[in-house]
């Protein structure tokens, strides 16, 4: 398979302008012909929708959630990059890009992270425009704090609720479109499939969450902003409804699914605690500004802290291990979040572990004396308070406990520069791509990636493919493609209110999350991939054989529509795991045990694995295909990542 | 821990309603209220024998489980996200009970809010208010450089407490009036406040308190339950602020409409 990305020619810092200046458009006129379907609201797809929405194309966008507000999108604490340089800090675009691929370990494509940089100084710009309270100095200004794996302060917030303001931001364009009748809103849909006719993306196929009616929606072309899946882990930082189905679905169609291995562990989460537990809550990263990361050196004072017989503050300095400031001292504890999460399990694995053993602090007592509990409660109330509510300790009282958790998912469908994927017609934006974060994405980049899609990418692409079908009148749904689509998502929801197995959904979930974790976590190697993936393998017959949904289809019925996700997280469990046992290197979020340096450091082969690894569907019960987008660089040298 | 819970059981909109009474026990005080509810639902489809009444999960809204999203929402022993201050239901954890303590469970009940299953309500009224102004019209594109209009510092802290609001409709389901006035109030300040919001502020104030009360949401009259029970703790004086607004606004219509 010849996979052609379509990056424009000439000097990286040209590429988006010569694109701009040769792509087709699409006349106010004709837009009003064309008809869109985008799935997801989170800050890819409500930016999309509006900006599209206000262009004058027709607009049908779908979320699973009651309202688009809700999109996961909204759970975003830190902040978002963007290469404004106000700190007169030495930032500008070139260094935005460099550190966005450096952070990514040399995984991702140079033209789209380079693009990126290029249109994050207008996704402030709008943001302001529409309303988003960003934290400001006195004199009115726009603050900047700093972010992981950068050396600038270039990260623009609002409290630590940033993703929920930008996110509010978008809703309330998509609900000004919404109202003008350009775009329109269809909630507690599960999309679950991609219809093709032709070979190009024409429509979807919608459950009703509420009736169970399965409806069909054609468009001419179809865009997925459905996130990521870090929920394969059960336990994550996702919301519980975060799922994989219609990127599984199209990825089932020919879509070719990219470095599905690339995961992030997040390495400040609140430790997990109890077997009963649903998900785990992210405490942001911006808390590394502030917060200094220690365990205590000596094992004594581990045994004494984990039987409650002493106090974190009862532990002498010396005897504290700031093992961050130790290894990096350039970073010290605003190291990427890949290299954070594996010195945390280090420290932990080697017996210096808190709590269950599990956890290492994040302390405060330094930043509170310097500044003032005031200052940070200001900066931090809303994470402090959510601490305590979780935990029932006082994080101004008593260091956080943290330990890593599955937190983003670099890897996703694969885009072309355009943002198409190698269907015809098929866009795909935000964290459900692959492209802009290579195999780890540096704190305040998704915020970013998400809105520059949706504002100021697509509405440009998506015309030079439209450009071209504005002579195809509206779809109908009564086609062939429709029926056998309807038909076979019909067929497999009948099959699973069938099996009355059982185990429940999340029972099953809860092993996959266990082997995922297990198998396929912060630490890898060939021996446990190749066990997972027979373990996998097992979980799927189990699943397909033993489940137990209650209840009916034809009506609200949440087992129903879970077990659909965990279906096709079992699939993609697998093929992370191939792709994983694949990449025989480690670099960013995915640690090959095998491939280290001596002092543990992820030890990349470029020679070998400098290419995008995409995964195409050859059938159930068949080995998916690996397909290879060798990766170029031109504008950055390749280079071991050093952030001592 | 052991509870006894008293939940709002009803298949559609179209059915009756009832309380069922279930006892669950071996319940951690660490787990939270929602995943208190995950294991009774366990429970339930095991048709578990600690399962005094067998029958299908109970259904519930819920989705990020940390506190932001604003899907969950519980009316608890008579309150909005149960006894706990400034949290959602997802955020409530079992140690604020008493063990052996007996829980009613029922769903935001207002007449703007049709029931859809158990505890599932449509809110879809409050996206409504939000088309009808909730927003600062600007095109993607036009916006102008973002330092080149200073927001005073506390002008900024003002909007952002304001825009806080997770829009989970506690305080229409506190308010006996079930008026909404704290939700929209919230937005109205949020914009009104900040320059950017300026230029349709009267626009939006009257819009939005009209389609509020379209929607069928009941009027203010200070009881003030909406801001005590706001997970947020979005304050009251927005209500204020949106009345002084709306009755400028009201005042100037005929000169903005000339």
């Amino acid at each position: 398979m010849d996979l052609n990305a379509k990056i424009p020619q000439g000097p990286v810092e040209t590429k988006w302008t010569k694109y701009k200046a040769d792509a087709k458009l699409v006349s106010p006129a004709n837009r009003r012909k064309i008809d869109i379907i985008i799935v997801g609201t989170g800050l890819a797809g409500a930016s999309a929708a509006a900006s599209l929405g206000e262009m004058g194309y027709n607009v049908k966008v779908f979320c699973y959630q009651d309202s688009p507000r809700r999109a996961h999108s909204i759970a975003a604490q830190g902040g978002i990059n963007a290469a404004k340089n106000y700190p007169n800090d030495g930032d500008d675009i070139f260094r935005l890009f460099f550190d966005t691929i450096k952070g990514g370990d040399y995984r991702s494509r140079e033209a789209n992270v380079y693009r990126l940089a290029e249109v994050s100084n207008h996704i402030i710009d709008q943001a302001v425009a529409q309303g988003v309270p960003f934290a400001r100095e006195y004199g009115g200004f726009l603050d900047n704090r700093s972010f992981g794996g950068a050396q600038v302060s270039r990260t623009f917030y609002a409290r630590g609720q940033t993703g929920q303001q930008l996110l509010l931001g978008a809703y309330s364009a998509l609900s000004r479109q919404i109202a003008a009748g350009t775009v329109e809103l269809l909630t507690r849909r599960d999309i679950l499939d991609i219809v093709l006719v032709d070979g190009k993306a024409r429509g979807v196929i919608a459950r009703n969450i509420v009736t169970g009616e399965i409806e069909r929606h054609a468009a001419h072309t179809v865009v997925l902003g459905t996130g990521g899946y870090g929920n394969v882990f059960y336990l994550s930082t996702n919301a519980k409804g975060s799922n994989v189905t219609p990127a599984w679905k199209a990825y089932k169609k020919g879509a070719l699914f990219s470095n599905p291995a690339f995961t992030q562990i997040h390495p400040t989460c609140i430790p997990v605690h109890g077997d009963y537990q649903s998900k785990l809550t992210l405490m942001s990263e911006s808390l590394r500004n502030d917060g200094r990361i220690w365990v205590p050196k000596n094992k004594d004072d581990v045994e004494k802290l984990r039987k409650k017989e002493i106090q974190p503050r009862d532990i002498a300095e010396e005897d504290r291990d700031y093992y961050l400031e130790r290894r990096y001292p350039a970073f010290g504890n605003l190291v990427p979040r890949d290299v954070a999460s594996r010195a945390a399990k280090e420290r932990c694995d080697a017996g210096h572990g808190v709590y269950t053993g599990l956890a290492v602090y994040l302390d405060f007592k330094d930043a509170i004396e310097r500044l003032g509990r005031d200052n940070i409660e200001k900066k931090y109330g809303n994470l402090f308070q959510m601490y305590h509510k979780i935990v029932d300790e006082d994080p101004y009282e008593t260091p956080m406990m943290i330990y890593p958790a599955v937190h983003y998912t670099m890897g996703g469908l694969w885009v072309d520069y355009e943002l198409m994927s190698n269907i015809p017609g098929l866009y795909v934006i935000g964290e459900a791509n692959f492209s802009d974060h290579g195999a780890n994405r540096l704190g305040a980049s998704a915020l970013m990636q998400g809105l520059a899609d949706g504002y100021f990418v697509l509405p440009y692409t998506i015309a030079n493919y439209l450009a071209d079908e504005i002579k195809i009148p509206h779809f109908k749904t009564d086609t062939p493609e429709f029926d056998e689509a309807e038909k076979n998502v019909k067929d497999s929801l009948d099959k699973i209110m069938s099996i009355n197995g059982k185990r429940s959904v999340d029972d099953l979930h809860k092993e996959l999350g266990h082997i995922m974790w297990d198998h396929c976590g912060m630490g890898r190697n060939k021996e446990g991939l190749e066990a997972g993936i027979e373990k996998v393998k097992e979980l799927k017959k189990e699943f397909w054989s033993n489940v137990k949904v209650p209840g009916t289809q034809e009506a609200f019925n949440e087992e129903l529509m879970k077990a659909g996700h965990l279906a096709d997280f079992i699939e993609l469990g697998e093929v992370m795991m191939r792709d994983a046992l694949n990449r025989e290197e480690s670099c960013g979020g995915h640690f090959r045990e095998e491939h280290q340096t001596e002092e543990g450091e992820a030890l990349r082969h470029d020679d070998k694995f400098a290419y995008v690894s995409s995964w195409l569907f050859k059938g159930e019960d068949e080995a998916a295909e690996l397909v290879k987008e060798e990766l170029k660089f031109e504008a950055v040298e390749l280079k071991t990542r050093n952030y001592k | 821990m052991k509870f006894t819970l008293k939940i709002w059981r009803q298949e559609d909109a179209k059915s009756k309603g009832k309380f069922v009474t279930y006892k669950i026990d071996n319940i951690s005080s660490d787990s939270s209220f929602l995943e208190m509810l995950d294991q009774l639902n366990q429970r339930l489809i095991n048709n578990d024998d600690s399962i005094s009444v067998p029958g299908c999960p109970v259904h519930f809204d819920h989705d990020c489980r940390e506190g932001i999203c604003g899907m969950c929402g519980l009316y608890i022993n008579g309150r909005p996200h149960g006894p706990d201050s400034a949290v959602t239901t997802c955020q409530l954890h079992m140690r604020k009970f008493k063990d052996g303590a007996t829980i009613v469970i029922e769903p935001w009940r207002s007449k703007a809010f049709p029931l859809i299953r158990d505890l599932v309500v449509d809110r879809t009224a409050l996206d409504t208010i939000i088309q009808a102004g909730g927003f600062i019209s600007v095109k993607t594109g036009s916006a102008p450089e973002a330092n080149s209009t200073p927001v005073p510092r506390h002008l900024a802290e003002k909007a952002m407490d304001a825009a806080a609001c997770i829009g989970c409709g506690a305080c229409v389901a506190a308010c006996p009036n079930g008026s909404a006035m704290l939700f929209v109030g919230a937005k109205v300040a949020h914009m009104a406040y900040l320059p950017q919001g300026k230029p349709e502020a009267m626009r939006r104030v009257q819009n939005m308190v009209k389609v509020m009360d379209d929607c069928g949401f009941g009027n203010c009259s200070n009881v003030y339950a909406c801001e005590y029970e706001c997970p947020k703790e979005v304050n009251v004086t927005h209500i204020a602020k949106m009345n002084r607004d709306f009755l400028m606004a009201n005042l100037m219509s005929e000169k903005e409409s000339a």
